[in-house]
């Protein structure tokens, strides 16, 4: 008999986005209050965890096609990349800068090169708890 | 760079093109190419006579490492002079021989004439480098070269088992002597032979000076065994015969003499040096010519044989260095020593060689070295029996061959000894001319062994693999060269006194040459009168006659020796023993088992951090500045202590994943009392992660080995974990009590929103301040994602397999 979970699979959907919005509002937060690429990553990678508990591998493999392996290297070309781009420019490797602009609808916003370095971070983290989380579950040991 | 460097390295460079001239040109045999190199060497060197003779000594400067005071210094003089000769022309006549007695087809030549060129060069370094450390670079390249002659029949076990005994012994003679070297640079600041010599007088007190004599003397003593060193030469003897006459017999086995000789005249005068060096010269005499008389192998009579000649120039270098003592006069008592012992060792190098080049035919041409299968060779074989009977009788010394002139110089030297009254030696006054009388009793006895048994008695044709004939002529050309040496200096021995033993002497003992005599004055005369060393001589013979005749009667106290007190039982059961005691000490603590490696490094860690806590008294503690406690912290430690104790209690596995969560959860906890939200919600979030993980391990244990008991409780374990936390502990409150610089958290407060602009110290510090740790870290994190990938994957595709 299959079990029936409707319930978790309805919850899942409303919750494992409310997460996912935490984790980004988290990640975002990160420069001037706690948070940052680490714990947003660990926090997305968690809400994904939800939605592949709620329904099985192949239905989450369909709708989600993304190798995390590969997400772990984009994550860590962007964080090198930060470094190399301030190389290019002529500054120290990893040097970060920040600016106000004025933008279309936020008004005005910090924009700082560090966030990026921590997009890489948050890359990395998602990419690695995914690869990790599903070897070990795909494993049928 | 000069032709006297080159004449050192000559024989390394023609070396290279050894195995190209054996490839391409196999027609001729190899050895013809050898051939000229140390003839063209003894023929350079031979015009350095003149200079020398007259006082001169050639030194030219190559520098090599001249930022730690090793240079390529080649200096000759009559000593340096005396031995190159040696070695290139026997080199010469040994490099005929063996082209006569290796066959081009059958044997590896380009091998044998690379080691034996490598061997040359490096001797001649050794004895013509000033320089301490160039001296034991090349010194050390003998012993590899002889290492690999003696080998050179590599598929038969005992070549082995000889030249691994040989390498083991002399290069930890080497060593020794290495240490000797240095030791003597930290007296002297300089590695330059000559310029120690010139600072001797100064040095005797230094406390180094005693130790690096008898560093030094180690070394010597290995490389021309001496006794208890000797051992190995016997077994070198699996080495082929022309190796056996060059390096066993007249060269490399000098060495050990050269280093003493050229040591004189920085340690003579010493009570230490004098006795050291006479008796193991005279103990080593006695042993030789002792054991010699038993064997029954004629290279292995002529092994001991060589060992006990060895002992008895060692011997007269010893009580030569009393003359230091005394001052020189003419026709003093003392130098004779000295003289004689040069002397002696030219007449040790020509019978020895032309000795061991006869065995060789003898063995070649028969197919044995066995004197219990050899016998009445000497109407078959006329002119090496000849120059047998030559040789032997030079060898035991009898008139009119050479050997007789140096054992009447060499009892000279011992009665002299007997009236020594220096270095206590009254005491002890009649052990020398005692020993050396009996060892030439021996040395008599086993050298008509040599010649007898295998040349006269009953020819026993049966026994032999083949049919014996006389060997060919380009065989023969080289120990008559030999033999002819040994007659001439019998009956001319002033054609080398002045031109070759008296620089020689000089360079041993060159404080006692005052300024209006540059040179000693060597007279040796064939006929001194009816003398002590004339009696002693003809009682050596008479009483070797009679037990030579009486052999059989008597060789049964060999026996009476156990075998186990002989050294070569030492020396193996020693290796056995050293082999099986690393493996004992190896297998005690490498267990192969975790824990108990666990167990060395802490208890390592407790031993060095407690310990230099106690020896530098750095434990202190102080409590002024740490904050109050609040409620909070203390019921936060009380659910730690308690989730602590649960995982190391637990009886279930569960219980223990369980605790080690509520530990880190409360960890969180503190965090968040010790605000730090970012290291709290990670806290958490990992947490949780690890703790999946280990519910996940949990779940695949396997079934059948399933333990749920408690942790076994073991004391040691007990107290290394107490005394890790202790150590912690008590370096964590001493490291607390002393603050010594302000913490730099002052400028990140100020700079993270104004230059990095940013609120957040922490993901600041993180992502700019310390971007590059944190760059790092994930791609730890990345190389471990991929890890657990691998792992798992790799797992799966070898089950497949499998």
């Amino acid at each position: 008999m299959k079990i029936n979970d409707v319930i978790v699979q309805t919850i899942t959907k409303i919750v494992s986005f409310i997460i996912l919005t935490f984790a980004v509002y988290i990640f975002f937060a990160g420069h001037h209050n706690p948070g940052g690429g680490f714990i947003g990553g660990l926090m997305t990678a968690g809400a994904l965890v939800l939605l592949y508990l709620a329904f099985d591998l192949e239905t989450m493999r369909k709708i989600i096609p993304v190798d995390y392996k590969i997400i772990t290297a984009l994550g860590l070309l962007m964080a090198l990349g930060t470094g190399i781009g301030a190389i290019l420019l002529g500054y120290p490797f990893l040097s970060h800068t920040f600016d106000y602009k004025d933008l279309f609808i936020l008004g005005e916003t910090e924009l700082a090169t560090a966030l990026l370095f921590d997009i890489g971070v948050y890359l990395t983290v998602i990419g690695v708890t995914m690869t990790i989380l599903l070897t070990i579950g795909e494993d049928d040991y | 760079m000069s032709i006297l460097h080159l004449v050192v390295l000559a024989p390394f460079i023609f070396a290279i093109f050894v195995p190209f001239l054996h490839k391409y040109l196999r027609h001729i045999h190899t050895g013809w190419f050898v051939f000229i190199v140390p003839v063209l060497l003894f023929s350079y060197l031979v015009q350095f006579i003149q200079p020398v003779m007259n006082g001169q000594h050639i030194h030219k400067v190559l520098p090599w490492m001249p930022s730690i005071g090793v240079s390529f210094n080649v200096y000759v003089d009559g000593l340096g002079l005396l031995f190159s000769l040696l070695i290139t022309g026997i080199g010469a006549l040994v490099v005929l021989y063996s082209i006569y007695y290796l066959s081009k087809e059958k044997e590896a030549l380009n091998s044998f004439y690379v080691y034996l060129l490598m061997f040359m060069g490096a001797m001649l370094g050794v004895v013509l480098s000033d320089n301490l450390i160039v001296l034991y670079v090349f010194w050390e390249l003998t012993s590899l070269a002889s290492f690999l002659l003696i080998a050179y029949w590599y598929h038969r076990e005992k070549s082995r088992y000889g030249a691994q005994k040989s390498m083991l012994i002399t290069v930890s003679g080497g060593f020794a002597m290495l240490a000797g070297f240095v030791s003597l640079y930290l007296i002297t600041d300089t590695f330059s032979i000559r310029e120690i010599i010139a600072q001797a007088p100064d040095i005797t007190g230094h406390a180094l000076f005693l130790p690096a004599m008898l560093l030094i003397l180690a070394g010597a003593f290995t490389k021309s065994a001496q006794f208890p060193f000797h051992i190995w030469l016997p077994d070198a003897m699996e080495a082929p015969t022309p190796v056996s006459a060059y390096l066993h017999s007249a060269t490399m086995v000098k060495a050990g003499i050269y280093l003493v000789a050229r040591m004189t005249p920085i340690f003579s005068g010493q009570a230490e040096w004098f006795w050291i060096i006479s008796l193991f010269g005279i103990v080593t005499l006695f042993w030789g010519s002792f054991s010699a008389v038993k064997q029954t192998d004629l290279k292995s009579i002529l092994a001991f044989s060589t060992v006990s000649q060895l002992g008895m120039i060692m011997c007269l270098l010893g009580l030569g260095s009393a003359a230091v003592h005394f001052g020189y006069e003419e026709g003093s008592f003392y130098s004779v020593a000295v003289v004689a012992a040069v002397f002696h060792l030219i007449n040790h190098a020509t019978f020895k060689g032309s000795l061991f080049m006869v065995v060789g035919i003898v063995d070649h041409e028969t197919g044995t070295r066995d004197i219990r299968k050899l016998g009445g060779l000497m109407t078959l074989m006329p002119i090496t029996f000849t120059l047998a009977v030559i040789g032997a009788f030079s060898m035991a010394g009898l008139p009119p061959f050479n050997g007789f002139l140096s054992k009447e110089m060499f009892f000279t030297g011992v009665l002299n000894a007997s009236t020594l009254d220096i270095f206590n030696m009254e005491t002890w006054t009649y052990l020398f001319p005692v020993l050396a009388w009996i060892a030439s009793v021996f040395t008599f006895i086993y050298s008509m062994v040599l010649v007898f048994r295998t040349f006269t008695g009953q020819f026993q044709p049966e026994k032999l693999e083949t049919k014996p004939h006389e060997a060919p002529l380009g065989m023969l050309i080289p120990p008559v060269i030999l033999a002819s040496l040994v007659l001439i200096i019998g009956f001319f021995p002033n054609l080398l006194s002045k031109s070759i033993i008296e620089p020689a002497t000089a360079s041993i003992l060159p404080t006692l040459l005052g300024p209006e005599n540059s040179y000693f004055k060597v007279d040796i005369y064939f006929w001194h009168g009816f003398n002590a060393e004339l009696f002693m001589t003809m009682g050596v013979i008479g009483v070797g006659t009679l037990m030579f005749i009486g052999l059989h009667r008597w060789s049964g106290v060999y026996d009476l020796f156990p075998k186990r007190l002989a050294l070569n039982h030492f020396y193996d059961q020693g290796l056995v023993q050293l082999e099986r005691l690393s493996e004992k000490v190896t297998r005690i603590h490498m267990t192969g088992f975790i824990r108990d490696y666990l167990v060395y490094i802490f208890a390592f860690f407790i031993l060095l951090l407690l310990g230099s806590l106690y020896t530098f008294n750095a434990f202190t503690y102080d409590f002024e500045h740490t904050a109050d406690i609040g409620i909070f912290e203390v019921i936060l430690s009380l659910v730690m202590v308690a989730g602590a104790l649960g995982v190391v209690f637990a009886r279930k596995r569960i219980t223990a994943i369980i605790s080690i969560g509520v530990v880190g959860y409360v960890l969180a906890l503190f965090f968040v009392v010790f605000r730090a939200p970012d290291l709290a919600l990670t806290q958490l979030v990992v947490e949780t992660v690890s703790v999946a993980l280990f519910l996940l391990c949990f779940y695949h244990l396997p079934v059948l080995k399933v333990e749920k008991n408690t942790v076994p409780f073991k004391l040691t374990n007990l107290i290394i974990s107490v005394g890790v936390g202790l150590t912690v502990t008590l370096i964590a409150l001493s490291a607390n009590a002393t603050r010594l610089f302000e913490p730099i958290s002052e400028y990140f407060i100020e700079a993270s929103y104004k230059e990095a602009g940013g609120k957040n110290m922490v993901n600041v510090i993180l992502v700019d301040f310390r971007g590059f740790d944190t760059l790092l870290e994930i791609l730890v994190l990345g190389i471990a994602a991929l890890g657990v990938y691998t792992l798992v994957k790799l797992r799966l595709a070898r089950r497949d397999e499998a």
